[in-house]
């Protein structure tokens, strides 16, 4: 299983497509490897530098319907290959958090509320998440912050984290 | 209680409900491109498990780079190629043969009512204008599609959107699924499949109820349907012709995938498009909507006709009646792609290939290149484009570029002038 623990990476926006995450030209790489340096390469959103803000941190935090667009599951791939597994966020377009799943990876839904209660105590300060899988619950630690939250995901979503992704559960069960 | 189409087809395709109301479905049908397939066919090589389902429902296209530009896009068809030699799919397109997968693959009769259909690209969803269910997908799913011929969704929820009145004219089908993202916000039908129905769908031909279906993403749908009927019969026929007696017949073996009256949706939406004028994006997402009245007049830099959404025939044929007679600005640049090489040489037969070259467009081969800034009409930093395409993000054309989307009729109207136009100043009477 892959760590879904570490530093986050806040971007305070909703609807940041995979265009946005990684570029088309993009695509034409053959190895998940070569995206590792464009990553949010077109991402505008003040304050952030994909080439400064990206590097240690592994949990993103962001707000509603992430990933729209394009089914490219480049997007996860240029995350996973900067070491960051999960995505904490409102909501995620379909194929996005299929895909991270697929992966092993995590999409996690929380209610806007708790969103935007993460970005109002946690935003623009160091922040770590400590993910529990097995009790789904994560601990949010900032700057003498701490919080515990709860998390739900799909039994399915969960058993895709566990065997590694959709490719090894479909070779084992079809 | 009744069904949906989508509840249909899935209760027909189901193989396992392993979670909840996860439902794995057989798959009629696996779509690749070069893009999305060569990691997919590169990790099944790595598993030591280079097979396919099924050789005869794998169709496999390379469009988005053609002619490949560099080494990289090369080796992403040659990897597709090889893949399609070694595993016995006879269903390959190469260049010369080859054309945008959404306008291609239906014009090969690949998409047929009842089918369930996955590809590794996002606006798989305009094959539900046939009747089926038809999913972009990621690479993942793509390579289990490819290997076992099954895929893993939620149970579908739908949303019906009613149709109906009477499009004005120079009002076309872009026009009424731009409106309707408008309203329904880039994340309206996330998870969901919308039904498209209504008089003004009936009315549709095929080319027409593929756009509307195309952008049924652009609001986060799983799939945009239409119900099979005549118009879907008749596009068919001469594919499904050995299996059916009539075309009555296959109609009525057909009308199995309609909704029934009293099925269950989330949301039922009734428009009356009577009054709706032309529509255009002005922003970074498809949900960002206006009337094209209230931006007239604003520069262009590019205008490009083409693309899965408006790149076939009746698109290259409404465009056409807008130029024939004038000539594109000194202002701008123009292309136009038709998007199957079917579609070129009916349009070259038409005379409508002569009329965008007389009016100063470059006329490329089909593809999908400059939709999404690979290939083929790449804009510059601070560049606007008037674009047929579906996807207005940022960077998306080329980074630091604007696009906006809308017919082809404005397109090729904002063409003439350089500027956003309404194509009412120069669409014949009856043209």
């Amino acid at each position: 299983m892959k760590n879904f623990s570490g530093n986050v990476l806040f971007l305070d926006r909703s609807d940041i497509n995979t265009d946005e995450i990684i570029p088309a030209k993009y695509l034409t790489e053959n190895s998940k490897e070569a995206l590792k340096p464009y990553l949010l390469e077109d991402l505008v959103l003040k304050g952030f530098d994909p080439r400064k803000d990206i590097s240690g941190k592994h949990v993103v935090v962001t707000r509603g319907n992430f990933g729209c667009g394009s089914s490219r599951e480049h997007a996860p791939w240029a995350f996973e290959v900067n070491d960051i597994n999960m995505v904490i966020g409102e909501g995620f377009a379909r194929i996005f958090k299929q895909n991270m799943f697929n992966c092993g990876m995590m999409a996690v839904e929380l209610s806007p509320d708790t969103i935007d209660h993460i970005f109002k105590t946690c935003g623009g300060k160091a922040t770590t998440i400590e993910t529990d899988f097995g009790s789904q619950c994560m601990i949010i630690r900032a700057d003498g912050f701490e919080e515990k939250i709860v998390f739900s995901i799909s039994g399915f979503d969960k058993a895709l984290v566990e065997k590694g992704g959709w490719v090894e559960y479909a070779d084992l069960n079809y | 209680m009744g069904k949906t189409t989508a509840e249909k087809i899935f209760d027909a395709h189901t193989v396992d409900r392993p979670f909840g109301d996860i439902t794995v479905i057989r798959l009629d049908a696996v779509f690749c491109h070069e893009i999305t397939t060569p990691i997919a066919i590169n990790d099944l090589v790595k598993r030591g498990k280079d097979r396919v389902f099924d050789p005869d429902k794998i169709k496999v296209v390379i469009d988005h780079v053609t002619p490949a530009k560099d080494s990289k896009t090369a080796m992403q068809g040659k990897i597709l190629r090889d893949w399609a030699r070694r595993n016995h799919i006879k269903d390959f397109f190469d260049i010369g043969r080859n054309g945008v997968c959404h306008a291609l693959f239906p014009e090969k009769g690949f998409a047929r009512p009842g089918y369930t259909i996955i590809m590794g690209d996002s606006h798989t969803c305009t094959h539900g204008a046939f009747g089926a269910f038809a999913a972009g997908v990621g690479t993942t799913d793509l390579e289990v599609g490819i290997l076992k011929g099954v895929c893993a969704f939620h149970y579908p929820k739908s949303i019906k959107i009613n149709i109906n009145g009477r499009l004005k004219k120079g009002v076309y089908a872009k026009d009424v699924i731009l409106s309707i993202i408008g309203k329904m916000g880039v994340n309206g039908a996330t998870n969901k499949v919308i039904e498209f129905t209504g008089n003004v769908v009936d009315d549709m031909a095929m080319e027409e109820r593929m756009t509307l279906c195309n952008m049924a993403v652009e609001a986060g749908a799983t799939c945009g349907i239409c119900y099979p009927d005549m118009t879907t019969v008749s596009y068919l026929w001469e594919f499904i012709k050995g299996d059916y007696l009539s075309t009555e017949a296959a109609l009525e073996d057909y009308q199995q995938f309609r909704a029934d009256p009293d099925a269950l949706y989330d949301n039922i939406i009734g428009l009356d498009v009577s009054s709706l004028e032309p529509q255009m994006t002005y922003g970074f997402k498809p949900d960002q909507v206006k009337p094209v009245s209230e931006m007239a007049g604003l520069p262009v830099d590019q205008v490009y006709i083409g693309s899965c959404t408006n790149g076939r025939l009746e698109d290259l044929r409404i465009a056409a009646r807008v130029l024939k007679g004038n000539r594109i600005s000194d202002s701008v640049r123009a292309i136009v792609s038709p998007a199957t090489p079917k579609i070129y040489n009916e349009a070259l037969q038409e005379g409508i290939i002569g009329i965008f070259m007389d009016a100063g467009f470059c006329v490329t081969n089909p593809t999908c290149g400059a939709c999404l800034g690979m290939s083929n009409g790449v804009l510059a930093d601070g560049e606007v484009c008037a674009s047929t395409t579906n996807r207005n993000f940022n960077g998306r054309m080329g980074k630091g570029g604007m696009v906006h989307l809308m017919s082809p009729a404005t397109a090729a109207a904002s063409a003439i002038t350089g500027f956003i136009t309404n194509s009412a100043l120069f669409e014949k009477i009856g043209g």
